[in-house]
C-alpha cells in the first residue's frame, strides 16, 4: 500500500466559478494499491466536479463495498459519504434523492458490487431514472476479495491465477440503454481527456447517468490475458466519439474538426458536443447504441464515448410527480393534517 | 333438542369462497352489530389466494366487551360447499346452520342437536334480480336480511348502513336494499321463533371507531411526519402502504399541480426497500417501509448497517405465521427475537408492541420521534390479526401542539458556533447520543463519512480495539436512554395479594384479559403486565421478581418473548412459564386460562 494524490494536482490552480479550489474537492490519502485504476477515476471525478464550479457540500457521494466502493472516502471531503453494504449503494442513493432532490447524487460501485451481488438493485435505480451520476468501476474483478473473476470479465480473459474465465461477461451498458437510462458512456480510467467531460456531461444530466469506467487492478488483473488491463484497452478501444461538453451560458468554443458533429442539448440547456469519424451513429437513438456496442464486441473492441443519451428523459421524481420542494424541508404544517380531520376519519369509522 | 338462547353473547361464522364478494355483506353485518351498541369483533380468516379457496369470517358478538376470539361457534352461515360438512360438524351442540336450501341438503346432515334453518338464497336471488353479475353479491346481501330476522335486529340500522355504504355509487342502494327486504321477509315467514340468538341494542361501544390496525398505522406514519416511503409487496403488510398512499392522496396533494408532499416508491424487493428508508433518513426525511417476516430476514443486513451507522429507520412488521413462507394469511407472534437481536454481531433494535388500532397509530407515529432521538432503527410488531381485521378501538387522537422530536441534528449555525470540536459520534450529552448533521448543511463543516465499518468517535476507519470496544458500549449507553423514552408497561396488580403473574403482549391482549377474569371466576387472582415496547425497563424485572410465578403469554411455538425476557433481566428462568399458541389463529382466553389452570394444578393447587 502507498500513499497516493491525485496527479494533476496543482496548488496555484486558480479558483473556479463558485470560488473553489482544486483541494475544496480533494478528500483523505487513498489507501489503494499504487497505480490502481480506481484513484485515477476519483481524480478526474474531483477535477470535474471542479471544472463545473459545483459547490462540494452539494455533493452527496455513496458507494457500496469493495476497494472501488472506497473512493468516496478519497475525494470530496466537504461532502457528506456513505459508504453503504455490498451492492445496495442503488437504495440508499433512491432514499436520499427522494429525501431531497437539490443534492447531486454521486454513486461509487465496483463491478462485483453492481453486476453481481446488486444486479437487481442497479437495473430498478435504472429502471427509475433515478436522477444520479453511477460510476462503475470496472476491473473485471473482485479487488478486494482478491481477485476473483466479476460477472464483467470477458470469456475467455485471463487472471492472476491463470486459469481463464469461463463465463459470459454481463455489458452494463447495454443493459443500462435497454432498462432507459438517459445517458450512458464508457471511458478508460487512463484516459481523463475522455473520462473528465464526460463526468461533466453526467453530472449535468438529469436522471440515471451510468458510466463504466474500466479501471484495471494492478494487483489482481492487469496480466497481459486480461481485458481489462491497461495494455489491452489501450490497444483494443475505439472511441465513438469524441466530445466536449459545453455547460450552459458558456460560449460555444470547440477545437475539434475531426468528421462531423452532433449536439445533444441536456435539461439544463448545457450541451454535449459529439465529434464523430462516422455520422451513421446517433447516439441518440437506443437501437443504433446497442448495435455500435455489438458490432464492436464481435471485432474485440472496447467502444468508448458517450454510448446513448435521451436528453428528454424524466426522473423519478418527475414519473411519480413529488413535491419540488425537497421532502427533509417539509415541516409539520405540511405534512400532518391535525386532530379535526383525525376526528373526521373517527367518524367515517363508526 | 333444545337450542342454544342468548342475547348479545355468541359466535357467527360465515363460510364463503373468496372472489366470490362476500367480504363487504359480512362487513355490513359486523358493522350493524356495532351500530347497535354491542361491542363486536370480526376476524377474516382467509387463504393465500386470489378466488376460489374457502375464507372464514367469524364474527364474535359479546356485550361485556371481550373482543378476543372465543373458539366456539353458536351459528353458521353455510355458503361454501366445499367446506359445509366441515362448517355443520364444528358447530357447538344447540347451534343453528344457515344454509341456502335452493339445494336441498343430503342424508349426511343428520344432526339431532343442530337447527336448520333452510333459506332458498340462490332461487330468491335469481327470481329478483336480472344481472348476472350483480346476483352473486346480491345473494350475500340476502342472507344478511335473514340473519336481521332471525337474530332480531334493528331493521333500520342496516339499510341505513347500505345507505351509507354507497353513498358515492347510489345506484347501488335499490337493488340491495331489496335483497335485505327478501332475506328479512323470507325469514319472517318461515323461521319465526326458531332462533333463540339475537342482538339487541346497547350502549356498549362508546366513542369507540371500528377499523384495521393497518389503515391506523398508515395514518399513524401520515401524521408521524412520513414523506418517504419504500416497499415490497407481502401479505400482511401491504394494506398499511395503501393506507399511507389513500391518506396522503387525501391531505398532501397540491390540488393545482398534483404534487405529492411524499415519495413512495416501490422498491426491487425487501432490501432495497429499507435501504431507501435507510438513504432518506439519513438525508432527514422521515422514511419507513412495512413488510412481514420473510422482508424482514431479507433487511437483516440493513438493519445491522442502521444499527451500527445510527441511522434512524422505521420498520413496521405485520407478522404472519413462519418460519419460511409459512401461512401467509395466518397470524403469529413469531419474529420477536429476529427483529429484536436483528443483524448479525451484537445488535439490539427497539421494539414496539401496540394491541389495537389506536396504539398502532400512536405507537407508529412515537416511533418516527423515537428512530430520531436515538438514531436507530424502530421496529413496530404488529401482527396479521391486528393488522388486517376490524376491531373495536378507542378512537384515533392528536395533539395538534405537539411538535416532532427530530432529535440530535445540527444545522448551519450550530455548527458555526462549534467550530472545529463536532464529532458525529461524540458522546458530549452521556446518553449515548451524539449529534448528526443532514448533507448540504454547511460549505465547510458538519461532513463526515457515514459507513458500517468500525469507526471512531469522528467517523473515522478504525481497527484499534479500544476505539471499537468504546464505540459498542457507547451503543450500549444508547439502549439504556431508550429504556427511558419507549412506552412504559402497563401493569394490573390487584387488592388480594397473588403470588403468580402473567406477562403478555400485542394482540395476545384481549384473550389475556378475558382469561383473567376467567380464572378469577375460578377463585385464582393474577396480577398482570403488558409489555409495550422493547428494551424493558426496569419494572418488568421488578413484575417478574414480585411473583414466585410468571406466566407469559405468547403466539409462538419457542417461548420468543420469554427467552428475551431472561436473557435481558435479572431473573430466575424457572420463574417464567410460557403459555403457547401458533396454530395460526388467534389465541383465546380459554387457551390462556385452562393452561394455566392446569399448570396451578400440577404444582398443587397453589397459586
Ligand atoms: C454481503 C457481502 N458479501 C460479501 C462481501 C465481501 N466482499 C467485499 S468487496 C467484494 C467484491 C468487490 O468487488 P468489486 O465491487 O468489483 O470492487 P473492487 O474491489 O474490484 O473495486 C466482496 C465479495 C461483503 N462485504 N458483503
Ligand atoms: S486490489 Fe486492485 S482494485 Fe483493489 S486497490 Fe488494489 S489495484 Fe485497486
Ligand atoms: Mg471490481
Amino acid at each position: 500500500m502507498t500513499f497516493f494524490r491525485p496527479s494533476f494536482r496543482h496548488p496555484d490552480l486558480p479558483p473556479n466559478d463558485a470560488g473553489y479550489y482544486l483541494k475544496d474537492y480533494e478528500g483523505g490519502i487513498s489507501t489503494l494499491c499504487a497505480g490502481c485504476g480506481h484513484d485515477s477515476t476519483n481524480a478526474a471525478i474531483i477535477q470535474a466536479c471542479f471544472e463545473l464550479s459545483i459547490p462540494p457540500h452539494k455533493i452527496a457521494k455513496i458507494s457500496g463495498i469493495g476497494c472501488s466502493s472506497k473512493s468516496p472516502a478519497y475525494l470530496l471531503g466537504k461532502a457528506h459519504g456513505f459508504n453503504s453494504v455490498h451492492g445496495r449503494m442503488p437504495s440508499i442513493v433512491t432514499g436520499a434523492n427522494m429525501a431531497n432532490r437539490d443534492l447531486l447524487y454521486l454513486g461509487i460501485s465496483g463491478d462485483g458490487d453492481t453486476a453481481s451481488i446488486g444486479m437487481g438493485q442497479f437495473a430498478h435505480a435504472v429502471r427509475r431514472n433515478l436522477n444520479m451520476v453511477y460510476v462503475m468501476m470496472n476491473n473485471g474483478c473482485y479487488g478486494l476479495t482478491k481477485g476473483q473473476y466479476s460477472a464483467t470479465a470477458d470469456k475467455g480473459s485471463v487472471g492472476k491465477k491463470g486459469e481463464p474465465n469461463m463465463l459470459e461477461s454481463i455489458d452494463l451498458c447495454e443493459i443500462a440503454i435497454q432498462l432507459g437510462a438517459g445517458f450512458v458512456g464508457r471511458s478508460f480510467s487512463g484516459d481523463k481527456r475522455q473520462l473528465v467531460p464526460m463526468l461533466k456531461a453526467a453530472m449535468s444530466h438529469t436522471g440515471m447517468a451510468f458510466i463504466d469506467v474500466i479501471s484495471p487492478c494492478v494487483t489482481f488483473n492487469n496480466t497481459p490475458g486480461s481485458t481489462k488491463s491497461y495494455h489491452w484497452v489501450r490497444e483494443h478501444s475505439e472511441a465513438t466519439n469524441t466530445f466536449d461538453y459545453v455547460p450552459f451560458k458558456q460560449e460555444i468554443t470547440t477545437d475539434y474538426e475531426d468528421g462531423t458533429t452532433e449536439s445533444v442539448v441536456l435539461h439544463d440547456n448545457s450541451v454535449i458536443q459529439l465529434h464523430k469519424k462516422d455520422s451513421s451513429i446517433h447516439v441518440t437513438d437506443r437501437r443504433q447504441a446497442v448495435d455500435a456496442l455489438e458490432e464492436h464486441k464481435e471485432k474485440g473492441l472496447i467502444l468508448t464515448g458517450v454510448l446513448y443519451i435521451d436528453p428528454d428523459s424524466e426522473d423519478t421524481h418527475r414519473i411519480i410527480n413529488t413535491s419540488r420542494q425537497p421532502l427533509n424541508t417539509l415541516g409539520k404544517k405540511d405534512l400532518c393534517p391535525g386532530n379535526e380531520a383525525l376526528q373526521s376519519i373517527n367518524e367515517s369509522m363508526r | 333438542m333444545k337450542n342454544i338462547e342468548s342475547t348479545n353473547d355468541f359466535v357467527i361464522r360465515f363460510a364463503n369462497v373468496n372472489g366470490s364478494g362476500s367480504a363487504s355483506a359480512n362487513n355490513l353485518f359486523a358493522k350493524a352489530v356495532f351500530r347497535m351498541g354491542v361491542p363486536v369483533s370480526p376476524k377474516n380468516i382467509f387463504p393465500s389466494n386470489i378466488q376460489g379457496l374457502p375464507t372464514w369470517y367469524e364474527v364474535r358478538i359479546n356485550e361485556q366487551g371481550y373482543l378476543g376470539r372465543h373458539g366456539d361457534v353458536d351459528m353458521v352461515v353455510a355458503m361454501n360447499g366445499q367446506t359445509m360438512k366441515k362448517d355443520y360438524e364444528g358447530l357447538l351442540s344447540g347451534g343453528y346452520f344457515f344454509y341456502d336450501s335452493s339445494r336441498k341438503l343430503s342424508e349426511e346432515y343428520g344432526r339431532d342437536d343442530v337447527a336448520l334453518i333452510g333459506i332458498p338464497l340462490t332461487k330468491l336471488c335469481n327470481d329478483a334480480f336480472e344481472n348476472p353479475k350483480m346476483r352473486g353479491l346480491l345473494k350475500n346481501i340476502i342472507y344478511v336480511g335473514a340473519l336481521a330476522f332471525l337474530l332480531d335486529m334493528e331493521f333500520e340500522v342496516l339499510t341505513s348502513s347500505v345507505e351509507k355504504q354507497y353513498r358515492k355509487k347510489s345506484k347501488l342502494i335499490p337493488p340491495n336494499l331489496k335483497a335485505l327486504e327478501l332475506g328479512y321477509a323470507y325469514a319472517g315467514e318461515n323461521y319465526r321463533g326458531v332462533c333463540k340468538l339475537a342482538i339487541s341494542r346497547r350502549d356498549k361501544v362508546g366513542d369507540a371507531v371500528i377499523m384495521d390496525g393497518n389503515a391506523a398505522t398508515g395514518l399513524g406514519a401520515l401524521y408521524g411526519g412520513a414523506t418517504v416511503v419504500g416497499w415490497y409487496p407481502i401479505t400482511p403488510s401491504t394494506s398499511v402502504i395503501e393506507s399511507f398512499g389513500r391518506y396522503a392522496e387525501r391531505f398532501r396533494k397540491d390540488t393545482e399541480t398534483g404534487e405529492l408532499k411524499a415519495a413512495i416508491v416501490q422498491a426491487e424487493d425487501e432490501l432495497a426497500a429499507l435501504g431507501i428508508v435507510i438513504g432518506a433518513s439519513w438525508n432527514g426525511a422521515r422514511a419507513f417501509t412495512a413488510t412481514s417476516g420473510p422482508g424482514v430476514s431479507l433487511m437483516s443486513e440493513f438493519l445491522g448497517l442502521a444499527y451500527f451507522a445510527e441511522i434512524p429507520a422505521v420498520l413496521v412488521n405485520v407478522q404472519r405465521t413462519g418460519p419460511s413462507t409459512g401461512m401467509p394469511t395466518r397470524t403469529q407472534q413469531g419474529d420477536i427475537l429476529a427483529c429484536g437481536y436483528a443483524s448479525h454481531g451484537d445488535t439490539k433494535q427497539v421494539l414496539l408492541f401496540p394491541c389495537n388500532p389506536k396504539e398502532c397509530f400512536d405507537m407508529t407515529a412515537d416511533a418516527f420521534d423515537l428512530a430520531e432521538r436515538l438514531q436507530t432503527p424502530v421496529i413496530v410488531m404488529s401482527d396479521l390479526d391486528l393488522g388486517m381485521n376490524d376491531h373495536m378501538s378507542p378512537p384515533l387522537d392528536w395533539d395538534d401542539s405537539r411538535a416532532y422530536d427530530r432529535g440530535k441534528v445540527l444545522d448551519k449555525d450550530q455548527l458555526e458556533e462549534l467550530g472545529d470540536s463536532w464529532g458525529r459520534y461524540l458522546d458530549v450529552d452521556g446518553d449515548g447520543i451524539g449529534y448528526r448533521t443532514y448533507p448540504g448543511t454547511h460549505p465547510t463543516k458538519g461532513s463526515y463519512f457515514t459507513r458500517g465499518t468500525s469507526h471512531d468517535e469522528y467517523s473515522k476507519y478504525t481497527e484499534e480495539s479500544d476505539a471499537y470496544e468504546h464505540n459498542m458500549q457507547r451503543l450500549l449507553q444508547k439502549w439504556e436512554t431508550a429504556k427511558e423514552l419507549v412506552p412504559v408497561p402497563e401493569v394490573m396488580v390487584g387488592n388480594a395479594p397473588a403470588t403468580a403473574g402473567m406477562i403478555y403482549y400485542g394482540t395476545s391482549t384481549d384473550a389475556a384479559l378475558e382469561a383473567v377474569d376467567q380464572l378469577r371466576e375460578q377463585g385464582i387472582t393474577i396480577n398482570t403486565l403488558r409489555i409495550k415496547a422493547f428494551p424493558f425497563q426496569q419494572d418488568v424485572e421488578n413484575f417478574i421478581r414480585q411473583h414466585d410465578l410468571v406466566y407469559v403469554v405468547e403466539q409462538n411455538r419457542d417461548g420468543q418473548m420469554k427467552t428475551l425476557l431472561i436473557n435481558e433481566l435479572d431473573v430466575q428462568p424457572d420463574q417464567l412459564v410460557s403459555v403457547l399458541h401458533y396454530d395460526g389463529m388467534p389465541i383465546t382466553a380459554r387457551i390462556i386460562s385452562s393452561a394455566i389452570t392446569a399448570s396451578i394444578a400440577h404444582k398443587g393447587g397453589k397459586a
